[in-house]
């Protein structure tokens, strides 16, 4: 298992869920992508294209006011 | 066992598109969503940068439909592809700067590419005809299929029946008889199939779902290329337009000034990429310059930000301006009047 992070900040929805999508394109099943945002939208929009796409969502936690998600790739 | 058959949707989030998408997927059809995103969607941003929204939910309707469908969807970025359809539609603009027909061909092609890519057989679209004055009216639809390559590869599920037989319909995929002949500008069929079939929260975007169809919008648009001289864009300028009040008091420079906590907030994040100020000596708004400008217009634009913070109406403000490396110095101004700035410096 791989840990791999994306730097989403300063962008806002759709675009920390289009690179989250494009990220874990490359990723194989089982690596974990911890996801760091500015914008809160990120907090519905990754899990719902998690959910979509069958991915699990392990964390979606604010940071020092960065929103942060912790996805495993199935 | 014939294999299944396969369809890309274009999802934009609204109902049309979810209406067709489940139309098809009645018919046994494995459908996945497609979503571009050109940086003028009029979702999204808006939602995350205005605070008056925060009592509607921050949904991106396009993922919430593909999770009401049960489907797939993916979002594309085409912010660079899409600046040639912006700069130089083919078939001409609207009523403001928006290249609807242009626009549509583009999509419908970017989706046969995916479709072809990713072994689908056919594209399904939510368009109705007649329902929007440009890129869906009975002349127009047919453009759409020959000049974005998809042909009779294009179903239109809400509108196939006042339309030619395409080839899922000529093959038996699809049974034409349970497609439907909705056409005009009322919603009511769509409502009823909606009812139907269950949808109750589904997004109503009173002005469509792309900026460029807002005047507004496309005034500042068209200012930014007049006043640099050149057509052409940024994926920040795209985003800097939806916010803050833009004044231009003279020509080579153009203050936006927020006009809530969330825009300012926001705006905030380009502190790197431009000029800002904000009232050190009472509470007020963030400004951004755009242009290069003297001193003498910074002090004008420090007397223009008083004046739409707190302390509007006292005798001096204390403004701080911040270069982009983030040097600051504070200067002392007079607010000015609002009779002072002048009606043709908004933009």
């Amino acid at each position: 298992m791989n840990f791999e992070t994306l730097n989403a900040r300063r962008l806002l929805c759709p675009l920390p869920v289009i690179r989250t999508q494009d990220k874990v394109k490359t990723m194989p099943a089982g690596d974990i992508l911890t996801v760091t945002c500015t914008d809160p939208g990120v907090m519905q929009d990754i899990p719902a294209w998690c959910r979509i796409n069958g991915h699990k969502v392990l964390e979606a936690k604010v940071d020092n006011g960065e929103y942060v998600i912790v996805l495993e790739v199935v | 066992m014939s294999q299944q058959k396969k369809a890309v949707a274009l999802i934009s989030g609204g109902l049309d598109s979810m209406l067709a998408a489940k139309v098809i997927m009645e018919q046994g059809i494995h459908v996945e969503g497609i979503n571009f995103f050109t940086g003028f969607c009029v979702e999204g941003h808006t939602h995350a940068i205005r605070k008056r929204d925060t009592d509607k939910p921050k949904r991106n309707n396009s993922l919430w439909v593909a999770e009401q469908l049960g489907i797939k969807l993916h979002i594309i970025d085409i912010v660079e592809e899409y600046k040639s359809v912006l700069l130089n539609p083919q078939h001409g603009y609207g009523s403001n700067m928006n290249p609807c027909l242009d626009c549509k061909i583009f999509m419908v092609n970017k989706a046969r590419q995916w479709m072809m890519e990713n072994h689908f057989d056919f594209i399904i679209t939510g368009e109705v005809v007649g329902q929007r004055p440009m890129s869906q009216r009975k002349q127009t639809m047919p453009i759409v299929a020959a000049e974005s390559g998809a042909a009779d590869l294009l179903l239109r599920p809400l509108s196939a029946q006042n339309l030619p037989l395409t080839l899922p319909e000529l093959q038996g995929w699809i049974d034409r008889a349970k497609l439907f002949n909705f056409s005009g500008r009322s919603r009511k069929p769509q409502m009823a199939l909606a009812k139907q079939y269950g949808f109750i929260d589904y997004a109503q975007p009173a002005g469509g779902c792309c900026f460029l169809t807002d005047e507004s919008y496309s005034l500042k648009l068209v200012d930014l290329w007049n006043a640099r001289g050149e057509r052409d864009y940024t994926l920040d300028d795209v985003m800097l337009l939806k916010v803050g009040r833009h004044i231009r008091p003279k020509p080579h420079f153009k203050i936006i000034i927020a006009r809530e906590d969330g825009e300012s907030r926001f705006m905030s994040g380009y502190k790197r990429d431009f000029i800002s100020m904000n009232c050190a000596s009472h509470r007020g708004p963030l400004l951004l310059i755009d242009g290069n400008t003297n001193e003498d217009d910074l002090l004008l634009a420090a007397e223009i930000l008083a004046r739409y913070g707190q302390g509007r109406e006292a005798e001096e403000v204390e403004v701080t301006i911040r270069d982009r490396e983030g040097t600051e110095r504070n200067v002392i101004v007079k607010p000015l009047l609002s009779s002072q700035i002048q009606e043709e410096w908004f933009v």
